[in-house]
């Protein structure tokens, strides 16, 4: 398989590391991965550590938006953390940073959102 | 002058973009590309076939793909081809934030056209789609002493 997925969960938050490429093959993976839990257990925070993937086009920046866009509803969020720099390029062309929040590392994403 | 090509030909499966992607990393990297040229390269060629598939062949894997490479001098062509069901209005189907499916983003043309210096769509409804993509090598400095 060209992405692995490593899936943990904490309370109501799903943390999901990538490790590979995101493309319209890959894809899937990440939507079912995301979407089992919303429905099964009923996460509403998924924090997304790009740290590893190598490679990412507009099917890959369009499973992000379609979890964005079901988390939303719901009153959930998605964050994306460890954005490598070549990726992150990608992303910003997309628009896709003035909707979804950046963080350096998954323990600045768990911090913001915790209430202080 | 430096001349090349290469065809490609496969199966209309998801699988095969990253060996799609491949083919141009590997000719990038031959031409001395700079890391950024190569990366760009890539998700130009990803969304060119990735369209074939997903629009063009309706994601019906028993089809054929053509991606051809052409390098002459200066210039590196890439054409993706299908011979799926077209595009019927190609102006609507390159504006940003179109697309038939939630899910994307319709960014595909929009990033094929931010990386390459020259992009050309033809389609015929029931014939098919040719996505021509120019980019134009920069000539390596020379040193003169």
């Amino acid at each position: 398989m060209v992405l692995k997925l490593d899936k943990k969960i904490e309370r109501l938050t799903l943390l999901l590391r990538l490790d590979g490429e995101l493309d319209m093959n890959t894809a899937s993976l990440v939507r079912q991965a995301i979407d089992v839990e919303i429905e099964k257990r009923g996460i509403r925070s998924v924090i997304l550590n790009l740290q590893d993937v190598r490679f990412v086009d507009s099917s890959g920046l369009g499973v992000i938006i379609g979890r964005y866009k079901k988390l939303l509803p719901l009153g959930g969020n998605i964050k994306i953390t460890n954005v490598p720099p070549h990726i992150y390029k990608i992303m910003e062309l997309s628009g896709l940073p003035k909707i979804i929040n950046f963080y350096a590392d998954e323990a600045h994403a768990y911090e913001e959102g915790r209430g202080a | 002058m430096k001349t090349n090509q290469l065809n490609l030909t496969f199966s209309s499966i998801a699988e095969n973009v990253s060996i799609a992607r491949l083919l141009i990393a590997s000719v990038g990297a031959q031409l001395d590309l700079p890391l950024n040229d190569l990366e760009e390269l890539k998700v130009a060629v990803s969304e060119a076939v990735s369209n074939a598939i997903i629009h063009g062949y309706q994601n019906n894997p028993g089809h054929i793909v053509y991606l051809d490479l052409n390098i002459t001098g200066d210039r590196l062509k890439i054409v993706v081809k299908d011979e799926g069901c077209g595009i019927t209005d190609i102006d609507q189907a390159m504006q940003p934030a179109f697309s038939t499916d939630p899910e994307r983003m319709g960014l595909g043309f929009v990033f094929m056209q931010s990386f390459m210096d020259e992009l050309q769509v033809d389609s015929k409804l029931e014939v098919g789609t040719t996505v021509t993509m120019i980019k134009h090598l920069k000539q390596t400095p020379i040193v003169s002493h």
